[in-house]
């Protein structure tokens, strides 16, 4: 045996000097923020906002900023408890490796409870202050993101973000039902629309970040029924989507500025994905149809949604039939 | 733990425990005016 020398004793001191121990910082309050997915947020709180305004009713403007609040905080709520899940998972992806759990800027176990106590938090509040329905669809919608989607669908079946679109398609009904207290026709297609407008949306990113979920092993529709599958299902939904976006004008829910919006906006959506539905992509080729498309799909609801808000207020005010 | 390490943690917490401050008042204050429109309705 080697006998111990003065350099070693001063490796080991070294070794257990609290300057040579890695140091637990608190997260910054940032990183929390970055864990309700802030981008996807912006979305949840329009379309969610337009359900509110277009319903018919009043709401008063503190409650209907409470009902936005608590659908806001539980999508916060709900994008953390997909954070905490996938962790493992984002940390594969280019795309989501930079977000705080795979940095280790945060323990994921507090990614977990900041989670809950911020969807638990706005379905009690939305529950006391507004509608227990809102409260139980919202919480529903929480559910249905975080179990359904997340924990189930995403890891098993490439159809994950068809029926797991249903968890964005909330909002609006959410607004709705927060201002009526009921379930009707329209906000159930409002739901329906953002529904068939997913598929194409999302494929359009998953197309070109194909090599990403690959990385990661899970079952995207380009990854597992192939790009051929992908492109030709994209388009079938953008075909669906046209007449189902002009419904609510074509049973008089709503007027002509909504309707022909939809039928534009449709249209150019339809448009920008027959070339996708039809093409196949070459290595280098920059994917840019794809990425106009997932572009174009986020103005589309913002303005298809902004479109129906006008026309369903200027009706309220009497300035159209 | 080292100055500057000391430094930065002291920073992030007295800015977490900042806006988490405000996030209570804010809550208070939504809850008053909450709490002022319901009665208001009966």
């Amino acid at each position: 045996m080697r006998a111990t020398t003065a350099k070693d004793v001063d490796q080991v001191a070294l070794a257990v000097s609290p300057a040579a121990v890695p140091v637990a910082m608190p997260a910054d309050w940032r990183d929390f923020f970055a864990l309700t997915k802030p981008k996807v947020m912006r979305l949840v709180v329009y379309t969610a906002l337009c359900g509110l305004l277009a319903a018919p009713g009043n709401i008063h403007p503190v409650l209907g900023f409470t009902a936005i609040l608590c659908i806001a905080l539980a999508a916060g709520g709900a994008g953390a408890l997909n954070m905490w899940w996938e962790a493992d998972i984002d940390a594969k992806m280019k795309r989501t490796s930079a977000r705080p759990l795979p940095q280790g800027k945060l323990r994921r176990e507090d990614a977990r409870d900041f989670g809950l106590a911020m969807s638990g938090f706005s379905v009690m509040v939305m529950g006391l202050a507004i509608h227990w329905l809102a409260a139980a669809f919202l919480a529903f919608s929480v559910f249905f993101y975080v179990v359904i989607y997340t924990m189930w669908l995403k890891p098993r079946t490439p159809q994950n973000i068809v029926i797991g679109g249903a968890a964005g398609a909330f909002p609006p009904l959410i607004g709705w039902i927060a201002v009526t207290g009921e379930v009707t026709w329209m906000p159930v297609l409002l739901f329906a629309i953002i529904f068939m407008w997913t598929p194409p949306h999302f494929w359009a990113l998953a197309l070109w970040v194909k090599p990403d979920y690959a990385a990661a092993n899970i079952p995207m529709m380009p990854n597992a029924a192939g790009e051929v599958s992908t492109r030709r299902q994209s388009l079938v939904y953008s075909a669906l989507l046209l007449p189902l976006s002009v419904t609510p004008w074509l049973i008089g829910e709503t007027g002509a500025i909504y309707g022909i919006s939809a039928l534009i906006l449709s249209g150019i959506f339809l448009a920008l994905t027959v070339p996708i539905g039809l093409r196949r992509s070459v290595e280098g080729d920059g994917m840019k149809p794809e990425k106009k498309l997932f572009a174009y799909s986020i103005l589309y609801l913002f303005v298809l949604f902004g479109a129906l808000v006008l026309d369903r207020v200027l009706a309220q005010w009497g300035v159209i039939a | 733990m080292t100055p500057e390490e000391e430094k930065e943690f002291l920073r992030r917490r007295k800015s977490r425990n900042a806006v988490f401050g405000l996030v209570l008042l804010a809550m208070v204050v939504l809850f008053y005016a909450i709490t002022i429109v319901r009665i208001g309705q009966q």
